[in-house]
């Protein structure tokens, strides 16, 4: 099995790593970046676990294929701290209690990340269709949402 | 499993010609789920997005150019698009979440071939032409010619999906999309109903084209019903008649998404509805 050299960037710095044939940007990013905040929930693209942002695109990696993002820019959930300073999302999530088990948590983050980047001050609805691609099976829909517009309000009085 | 990523499209063509197994792909939404599933296991993927005549859209005297690989978000971000086509529009924006719109083509939905595609029955209202290179050159073959089966197409090995091409609506002109899914996004048309009406100045229909979607192998058109609103002023018994005529011209299925029946009696409605809102557009309000 040939496996195809990939330099991108990823959070900023750039990376280098081998990719087998036919694997996913999903897989790479564990198996390979050793990212593992990125989450393997479905694989066909319907609960938003594995979400990353693709040059400014919101992306489920289990759909990419490795070597698509060869020269290009990542944005995984490892990406949204600064050092030990949690993102006003991340903070915000956390005194909202807007998870429980957790494993959506990163595809959530990067989803609302994804929202707030383009558009700081969404409607409750504007939020729920950002995050539609997202699935949370223990239900944490509202404390989600609230979290993330908490988060934009934040944001926007520090801007 | 290799990966090819061509830059032009004669280097596709000839990584294509290599081995008649190879696969293109430009967002990967329908192809990678249909890897895991164990339905295809293509020896060579080929990338389509790196070509620019693929991932550009433009107007061209009074024709759009559509990429096969542009993106749904890119269809549905394009101003002037949807001032042309609405329906086009909305269809492709219908199409799955963030994640889904940022990968998901129009080039893709339309060679998946899906009897439930959102924009295909919107794009054949619309008279879309599909632009193929084959080993020769090129060849054009109209949208509605293009899927031919569940997963089937008319192109032969070798050959890919380069463009689409849309001309402009003339006058008094609108499309309009719409489907049923049992919740409110996210999910599988059960029925579609896509429709380009365009009335003469005194408000009768001059011309229509309907298409209805997932009743059947591919995408129909309603020749009944455009004959039926032809030269008509729009009002609820000709909706009824052309509801009617919707309803008998498929040959749906029963599945997880809905019984024949209901298909049948949902597509009349949903054709009724989207011929009124096509109409409505070509009034000139929204």
């Amino acid at each position: 099995m040939s496996r195809t050299h990939v330099t991108c960037t990823i959070n900023g710095d750039e990376v280098e790593f081998l990719a087998f044939d036919g694997q996913t940007l999903l897989d790479a990013l564990r198996d390979e970046v050793q990212l593992i905040g990125v989450k393997e929930g479905c694989s066909t693209g319907d609960c938003g676990a594995c979400s990353v942002i693709l040059d400014d695109m919101l992306t489920c990696s289990c759909l990419v294929f490795a070597p698509e993002v060869e020269g290009r820019s990542l944005t995984t959930v490892e990406g949204l701290a600064e050092g030990d300073q949690l993102h006003p999302l991340q903070q915000s999530f956390l005194e909202g209690a807007a998870l429980q088990c957790g494993i959506c948590t990163p595809g959530f983050l990067v989803a609302a990340k994804s929202l707030l980047d383009k558009n700081p001050d969404p409607t409750e609805e504007e939020v729920r269709y950002a995050v539609a691609g997202n699935l949370c099976r223990c239900t944490g829909y509202d404390k989600i949402v609230r979290s993330i517009l908490s988060a934009a309000a934040d944001i926007r009085e520090t801007m | 499993m290799k990966y090819a990523a061509p830059v032009t499209v004669e280097e596709a063509q000839h990584l294509l010609a290599s081995d008649e197994e190879a696969q293109v792909f430009a967002g990967a939404t329908d192809l990678i789920p249909q890897i895991r599933a164990g339905r295809k296991q293509p020896p060579l993927t080929v990338d389509l997005k790196r070509i620019p005549r693929l991932v550009n859209m433009r107007v061209e005297g009074n024709t759009w150019v559509i990429g096969a690989a542009v993106s749904a978000a890119q269809l549905s971000s394009n101003p002037d698009l949807a001032v042309d086509f609405p329906g086009m529009t909305e269809a492709a924006a219908l199409i799955g979440s963030d994640q889904i719109q940022s990968r998901a083509t129009l080039g893709g939905n339309l060679c998946n071939a899906s009897p439930a595609a959102d924009t295909v029955p919107a794009m054949i209202v619309n008279g879309a032409v599909g632009v193929i290179a084959t080993s020769e050159g090129t060849r054009m073959v109209p949208v509605s010619d293009i899927a031919i089966g569940p997963g089937s197409t008319c192109l032969a090995p070798g050959e890919f999906l380069l463009e689409l091409l849309v001309e402009r609506p003339p006058l008094r002109t609108a499309d309009a999309y719409l489907r049923f899914i049992p919740r409110t996004e996210m999910d599988i048309a059960v029925v579609g109903a896509a429709a380009r009406v365009t009335l003469a100045e005194d408000g009768v229909v001059e011309s229509s084209r309907i298409a209805i979607g997932a009743v059947a192998p591919t995408v129909l058109r309603v020749d009944e019903a455009e004959a039926a609103l032809a030269g008509r002023v729009i009002d609820d018994d000709l909706l009824d008649e052309i509801a009617t005529a919707a309803s008998e011209r498929g040959s749906p299925i029963t599945d997880k998404r809905g019984t024949a029946d209901f298909r049948r009696h949902v597509v009349g409605v949903l054709t009724k509805r989207v011929v009124a809102a096509a109409a409505q557009r070509a009034g000139g309000s929204q």
